[in-house]
């Protein structure tokens, strides 16, 4: 079980059962309030569940943020074609590791979510896109499905309320792009991982052409909590239209990296230092991303901030998946820079112009910048070929590259300079001490 | 009938209908939106973003060629903001896209150099390595170069959708996308060459036009193809009297930009070195070349002696030669020699079907029809091989409006894939499967019934009780295999009937009698191959002939004229659906001379007078005296193609169906002309069979 040390300040609703022995099994889970909300549901109406769900004010988990009481009332419940809840676990974006956690320690509060979700949304068939790289998770969550079939959790009827649900895992084959809700619906169709035009929006032509819900595996495992205590008290642990908490995956130049239940709205500064047991080797903070590498990273002086989703977004970034990545003083932001847009353009699918040859064109300028032979008018171009990427792309894959690119540029000039005429990276002789 | 929706582009008034896409409503008020994945007829993809256009009240550019116009939609195409988005994408497109232009095939007429001389930036900003890949060969006629890609994806979409055989994909992901062929490093598939034409640059290029010329130093001669009886329009480029390629890129025609193997790429018979350059006359048992004035002499003064003496001629004539030379032809053999004695290889049955069209209306189809129509039902024909462009016709209608296909075939067909059903037919049961799908049949709101020959004599009669019987509106297609097998038909190449189906008097010999009639003087045959493989029963009789390779027939001939090919002359034909379009020359072919001037330098030669040769005048004597043949000249003129109008009234017909035979060509075979098109016989593919099993 990879799992750090919990800490006091943690509220823990959906990782409660973290650090329990047999967290993961069925057994466990019903001796915890398992299925409790599940019954619940089972007497409520679909209506009723989506408004508790949108008063809980819980917004998608996966990046974007989306309302998922409203997206879930976009799936027109009556259509006569069969409707797919899609649960997104390809988990991709670079400092993200919760939803592994989550289905490793608590499978059958994800399951008992998506039961939930199906009732709300008259769905009877459910698969979990995994990513390809979490080959052992696919195991792992095979076998809790397999165990809550066993005992009437899952397939017909389940549990005598006459309720069916069928669950499948399915596996991805290493795409980012994949969990782009849209190249994930092409992908497990069996076609390339591409995304899709919209309109028409999945909820109505999704899967298969049928109306389709697709969440994050976070986003699923907070329904159980959130009808079986009610919409109001989930919602009331965030500010206003952020409700909850949410897994915060604390990584970088800190002396406790590991992934903390927060409320959201906790303060940025706060988890670095009272969550994160501050900088590491008694170094200055130099940069945060706050959820992701396609989020616009946040200096230091920025980083006394609330977060959420409005917040963060006031502050031209993103709230975004979670992956909060905390930067010292010796972090060269060119090499930072390089690295993310190296990723981007690896996982570009190709099919649009800006994005393919944009993505291509910046990481062979970066790779060549930081390595001392770049130009001074190399910075401004930087910034200019990842504008003429925004907003222009296909789907938000070249947002995701140019944003964070854009913000590096725009607020951390001097590494930028500091590479010019040839000058070695001043920030590599740091980088050897530290390691020593 | 929904209203019209009204916008402004760039400060114009546009009315359009509801979903009309704004890339569309520009062209409308003569606005270019740029595109490069954009391709009316194929899925709509988005994925270049070169069309992005401004519409107020919206933040982001917007995609123009997937935007339906809406009520009061204001759209900027002029802007700062979209001149700059397409400077951008043009520059990232650029950025890997090699520097080729010098040696390029496609310069001249390529999408990206057009877009970026009017749209891009004047110099690259790009100082980095540029990826490359190796140019590969898939096939004979494709080449693909993959650092020219600008995966716009139309090839593969053009062959998946369009033609349905679905022989290219993507691979990789990214910048190192890469379009791949169905077998790893090759190409197997109809090599119809439409990924060619369809590429905006020239990342696929032609095999057999590689290196050879520019596109401005050609000559541009719109004709029709002279294989099949489709009557696809291809744009010959002519250099030097030369036809280094065909294809239709400008769309025009009733082909839109659809060619196949033959329009595309077998022109090249045309200067075979195998050609007929000479007259010739049997000397001393052998075929010796002499002047036309002598060949004409010597022929003229024949005919002259047998018909002064009463003697027996039998006419077989083409399915290749113009509606003219059919027309002239049969005027000469009825009114100089006297005989009926005439007849051509017929592919279809097309008498007795007009014949039991008898009194309707509106009962035949048109290739627009094959378009249009709900319902089709196709029988006995593989569509895909015989009827290429038919068979792309039915797949748009599938595509576009869903439209219902039915089969009825010997074996297995391309269309199945699009089929609601399909029967497999024993050669006798093809009434009887059709009768198995009244059901279905009779539920749709109209049918088009496509038939091969199978369907021949008093099937054909049944088959149209048969589709009267449904209760509702039928068109049929009887259909024929060659160029102007339908004009062959209708000029009166016939023992008995005449042009327009004209009753004669005394019906004469037929095809088969022709050739086992054992008291014929003169036989004279043009533009066929009776004698492939049988030999004339009228072993002294005397025989001339015109065409263009020394076949088996014209090594039979006393005297042997050199014709020239349907590129090489002017005149017109008639394809499958009675459609009449216009031939252009656009080659000349030193020492062969057009069918028509043959006939015509014959006759002067006699010293009988049946009207100038000029196609344009025997034109408007059809015109005048052919039933359904009073076309309107300026369509012919313009390039479209003109409906006869059908005879709607009996038919004289004396039912021989056994003399009804399907040339059953193949993609890649096509008769005579097809044996001397090196191109065509180099890349015939696996199988090359008719109702055979899709390639793996």
């Amino acid at each position: 079980m990879l799992y750090n040390e919990p800490s006091p300040l943690e509220v823990k609703i959906l990782t409660r059962r973290f650090g329990l022995a047999n967290s993961e099994s069925l057994d466990t889970y019903l001796a915890t309030d398992g299925y409790k909300a599940f019954f619940k549901a089972m007497e409520m109406t679909p209506e009723q569940i989506i408004e508790e769900v949108k008063i809980s004010a819980l917004r998608g988990r996966g990046g974007a943020g989306f309302p998922a009481g409203m997206k879930w009332s976009f799936v027109p419940r009556t259509s006569p074609k069969p409707k797919y809840i899609i649960i997104n676990a390809d988990e991709s974006e670079p400092g993200t590791c919760k939803d592994r956690l989550l289905m490793e320690n608590d499978p059958h509060q994800l399951i008992e979510g998506i039961l939930i979700a199906g009732r709300a949304v008259d769905s009877h068939k459910g698969y979990m896109y995994i990513r390809g790289e979490y080959r052992y998770l696919i195991e792992a969550m095979d076998r809790a499905i397999a165990e809550a079939y066993s005992r009437g959790y899952l397939g017909k009827n389940i549990q005598g309320t006459g309720f069916d649900f069928d669950l499948y895992t399915h596996s991805g084959a290493g795409a980012y792009e994949c969990g782009e809700e849209t190249a994930l619906l092409d992908s497990i169709e069996g076609k390339r991982g591409v995304p899709r035009m919209k309109p028409p929006f999945p909820a109505v032509v999704g899967a298969w052409q049928a109306p389709t819900l697709i969440n994050n595996v976070e986003t699923f495992s907070a329904v159980p909590a959130i009808i079986r205590d009610g919409g109001a008290a989930f919602a009331a642990l965030g500010p206003p239209k952020n409700g909850g908490t949410r897994l915060v995956c604390l990584s970088g130049h800190i002396n406790k990296p590991g992934v903390y239940e927060l409320p959201v709205g906790f303060n940025l500064l706060r988890m670095i230092y009272e969550v994160g047991g501050g900088m590491r080797n008694g170094k200055k903070l130099k940069a945060v991303v706050p959820g992701g590498s396609s989020c616009p990273i946040l200096k230091a002086e920025e980083c006394d901030i609330s977060m959420d989703f409005d917040t963060l977004a006031k502050a031209k970034s993103m709230l975004g998946s979670g992956g909060t990545v905390i930067l010292d003083e010796d972090t060269c932001m060119v090499k930072f820079a390089q690295r993310i847009m190296k990723f981007y353009a690896h996982e570009s699918c190709g099919w649009c112009i800006p994005c393919r040859e944009g993505t291509a064109w910046l990481k062979k300028m970066l790779d060549r910048f930081h390595s001392g032979a770049g130009l001074k008018s190399d910075i401004p171009m930087i910034g200019e070929l990842s504008k003429n990427m925004l907003g222009r792309t296909f789907c938000p894959l070249g947002d995701a590259a140019a944003m964070p690119t854009i913000a590096i540029v725009e607020k951390f000039p001097a590494d930028f300079e500091a590479h010019l005429n040839g000058k070695p990276c001043p920030y590599q002789h740091a980088a050897e001490l530290a390691m020593a | 009938m929904s209203d019209l929706i009204h916008l402004t582009i760039d400060g114009k008034a546009v009315t359009a209908a509801p979903g009309t896409l704004v890339i569309n409503a520009a062209k409308q008020v003569g606005i270019e939106v740029p595109s490069f994945c954009y391709y009316d007829g194929l899925t709509l993809q988005a994925a270049c973003r070169m069309c992005l256009v401004e519409v107020e009240k919206t933040p982001k550019l917007q995609v123009g060629c997937t935007l339906p116009v809406a009520e009061g939609m204001v759209v900027h195409t002029d802007s700062p903001q979209v001149h700059e988005a397409r400077r951008g994408t043009l520059e990232f497109l650029l950025t890997n896209h090699p520097l080729d232009c010098p040696v390029c095939d496609k310069g001249g007429e390529c999408e990206l150099q057009d877009m970026t001389f009017r749209y891009g930036m004047g110099e690259s900003r790009f100082l980095e390595q540029k990826q490359h890949v190796d140019e590969q060969q898939w096939s004979p006629v494709v080449f693909y170069d993959k650092p020219r890609c600008i995966l716009c994806y139309r090839c593969v979409r053009i062959c998946d959708e369009g033609m349905g055989v679905k022989a290219l994909g993507v691979g990789n992901r990214g910048s190192v996308s890469i379009i791949e062929p169905n077998h790893f490093d090759h190409l197997e598939c109809d090599e119809c060459g439409m990924c060619i034409d369809i590429c905006p640059v020239g990342a696929l290029t032609s095999g057999t036009y590689r290196y050879k010329t520019r596109p401005w130093e050609m000559k541009h001669v719109g004709t029709i193809c002279t294989h099949c009886a489709d009557g696809c329009k291809t744009t010959l480029g002519v250099r030097n009297n030369e036809i280094i390629r065909g294809n239709n890129r400008d769309r025009s025609g009733i082909n839109g930009e659809f060619l196949c193997i033959k329009g595309r790429y077998a022109a090249d018979f045309v200067n075979s070195p195998e050609r007929l350059q000479s007259p010739m006359i049997r000397r001393n048992g052998r075929l010796e070349p002499v002047s036309w004035s002598v060949a004409l002499a010597a022929a003229a003064s024949k005919l002259k002696d047998v018909k002064a003496r009463n003697g027996q001629f039998a006419v077989i004539g083409s399915n290749h030669t113009s509606n003219e030379e059919n027309y002239y032809l049969q005027k000469f053999a009825r009114q100089v020699l006297g005989t009926n004695n005439i007849d051509h290889h017929r592919t279809g049955d097309i008498a007795t079907l007009l014949d039991a069209l008898s009194g309707k209306k509106e009962a035949l189809a048109t290739t627009a029809d094959l378009y249009d129509c709900k319902a089709i039902l196709v029988v006995s024909s593989d569509l895909s091989q015989q009827h290429p462009f038919l068979a792309f016709q039915i797949r748009a209608n599938y595509r576009h409006h869903d439209a219902h296909v039915y089969t009825v075939t010997p074996g297995p067909v391309r269309e199945q894939s699009i089929a609601v059903r399909s029967v497999i037919s024993v050669p006798g049961s093809e009434l009887a499967d059709v009768e198995s799908l009244r059901d279905q049949l009779g539920k749709e709101p109209e049918l088009v019934i496509l038939f091969g020959d199978a369907i021949k004599g008093d099937a054909i009669r049944e088959l149209v009780a048969w589709g009267d019987s449904l209760g509702i509106p039928v068109k049929y297609v009887c259909l024929v295999d060659y160029s102007n097998s339908r004009g062959a038909s209708d000029m009166g190449l016939s023992p008995d009937a005449g042009p327009g189906y004209r009753q004669v008097s005394t019906p004469g010999l037929a095809y088969d009698e022709i050739l086992a009639a054992t008291n014929l003087d003169v036989v004279w045959v043009v533009g066929a191959n009776p004698l492939k493989h049988t030999s004339l029963a009228a072993q002294n009789a005397f025989v001339i002939v015109q065409d263009l390779f020394m076949t088996e027939t014209a090594s039979r001939a006393d005297i042997l004229f050199p014709a020239a090919s349907a590129y090489e002359k002017h005149g017109t034909v008639t394809n499958v659906c009675g459609e009449v379009q216009r031939l252009k020359g656009g080659v000349q072919v030193m020492g062969a001379k057009p069918d028509l001037e043959i006939f015509g330098l014959l006759s002067k030669e006699m010293g009988v007078n049946l009207g100038m040769w000029s196609a344009d005048k025997v034109l408007e004597e059809i015109r005048h005296n052919v039933h359904g043949y009073n076309i309107p000249l300026p369509i012919l003129a313009t390039g479209g193609a003109a409906q006869t109008a059908p005879v709607n009234g009996r038919v004289p017909v004396s039912s021989r169906p056994e003399l009804i035979q399907s040339a059953r060509d193949t993609l890649f075979t096509s008769g005579t002309l097809g044996r001397y098109c090196k191109k065509l016989n180099s890349t015939l593919e696996a199988p090359g069979a008719l109702y055979s099993e899709p390639r793996p």
